[in-house]
């Protein structure tokens, strides 16, 4: 089995110099390293569940699901798009949005745990998008108040189709849960495994709290409690119980991600980094 | 003076003229102006707003409106484009409603409006099959009195 690589003196030094948390390369608390930093969460969580629900397309239960799940995708994407080229204005070291997607490593990714998970089966995706979406929205509500006026404006052009992916997992959590006998122990199965990385979606770490006191970013525990009743409430129409609170797993927006982050870049980064050059 | 201005109006007349010969390419029968996607035009630039965030034909109607611009004359001209504020679909023009309910898509409903009309018979009698349809701006339906499937514009 392949092990870490061997740690080096320079990695002991880097260690070091960094601050208490673990972080690899903690971003730098100024204006603009608080700023590049939350446009890469923002349209690194697009991105990978963009990505992730490109997956989907051709084989899907059914024509209109396949639809609806590229449909979302590309919405997604295109929320990445704008997020990740005002993240490369904001680098201003010449990467635009594509460079950002195409040519990083999985280290340097400040997606959130719950888009990069699997897509298992159909309840899986579903309660997954449901999750985040539903977050998602509510982010995008505070987002359109932001000082930033390209975070801002991206909010507010993407916040109405949030709202439909939102509404569109929500009816199908319920479908499936208050379905059949498979249905519901799959839509069970699938909640119990993206349920986990719900915590990281309210965690205020140290980039965060800064982006939210610049008035860039938003305090997300601001809206916990409507997201609470939210989810509740979707889950009591659909019959099920909220599973049991698990550990919470956190640090992907310091760059510590699970190992299926790598496996979706693979794929997805191939092309461009082995043909930089190409060209459509 | 008073020259001057009336070329710069011409020039921009002009330039709306160009636009208006620009279809939508997922949508032929509409232009880009009847979409509502141009939202300013002077001599020097047009300023042009996405629909969708990931509307794949967004670069298409850029690529577009340029080869229209240049083949017409306006190399110099530029596009610009913004995101705010955000496209929504009352932007769509009046004729472009027609447009698209000639074509058999239903027209987005006007605020106020509750009824999906079928583009073919006219009923009211109609009913959702699924949120999405063959693009992202788009739902299906269907008409219970004439059985006919058909697209809605969704509201945005």
């Amino acid at each position: 089995m392949p092990s870490l690589p061997v740690i080096q003196p320079e990695d002991v030094a880097k260690a070091a110099r960094s601050r208490p948390g673990g972080a690899f390369d903690a971003p730098d608390m100024d204006e603009n390293g608080v700023r590049y930093d939350t446009l890469l969460r923002l349209g690194d969580d697009s991105l990978i569940l963009g990505q992730r629900l490109g997956e989907w397309c051709g084989h899907a239960p059914s024509v209109e699901v396949d639809l609806s799940l590229a449909n979302m995708g590309l919405d997604l994407i295109g929320q990445a798009t704008h997020f990740l080229n005002a993240a490369g204005e904001c680098e201003g070291k010449g990467r635009d949005g594509d460079r950002l997607a195409f040519h990083r490593d999985v280290l340097d990714f400040r997606c959130c745990w719950l888009v990069e998970q699997p897509n298992g089966d159909f309840a899986q995706t579903i309660s997954r998008q449901f999750l985040f979406s539903t977050w998602q929205k509510m982010l995008f509500d505070h987002l359109t108040a932001s000082k930033d006026e390209s975070i801002a404006a991206v909010a507010a052009k993407a916040v109405k189709e949030v709202a439909y992916h939102a509404e569109l997992s929500a009816e199908w959590v319920i479908r499936l849960g208050d379905g059949t006998e498979e249905s519901r122990r799959r839509m069970i199965d699938g909640l119990d495994w993206n349920w986990r990385f719900v915590p990281e979606l309210f965690e205020m770490d140290a980039v965060a709290t800064e982006a939210a006191e610049r008035g860039i970013g938003a305090d997300v525990t601001a809206f916990r409690a409507d997201y609470d009743a939210r989810i509740a409430s979707v889950l009591a129409e659909a019959t099920l119980d909220a599973p049991p609170n698990q550990r919470p797993i956190l640090g992907g927006r310091r760059g510590h991600h699970s190992e299926h982050l790598g496996h979706i870049l693979a794929p997805m980064q191939f092309l461009p980094r082995t043909y930089p050059d190409a060209k459509w | 003076m008073v020259s001057a201005a009336l070329r710069l109006d011409d020039v921009e007349q002009a330039l709306w003229a160009v636009l208006e010969s620009v279809p939508d390419p997922e949508i032929p029968v509409v232009s880009v102006v009847d979409l509502g996607i141009i939202r300013a035009v002077t001599p020097d630039r047009v300023t042009i707003t996405p629909t969708y965030t990931g509307c794949p034909a967004t670069q298409v109607i850029e690529r577009d409106i340029r080869d229209a611009l240049d083949a017409a004359g306006f190399r110099r001209v530029a596009i610009e484009t913004t995101l705010s504020p955000p496209w929504t679909t009352d932007w769509i023009s009046d004729a472009g409603k027609a447009k698209l309910k000639a074509y058999g898509i239903a027209p987005p409903l006007a605020a106020g409006e509750r009824a999906v009309e079928c583009p073919q018979c006219g009923s009211t009698q109609t009913e959702e099959i699924s949120r999405f349809g063959s693009t992202p701006c788009k739902a299906q339906w269907r008409c219970r009195d004439c059985l006919e499937p058909f697209d809605l514009f969704k509201c945005h």
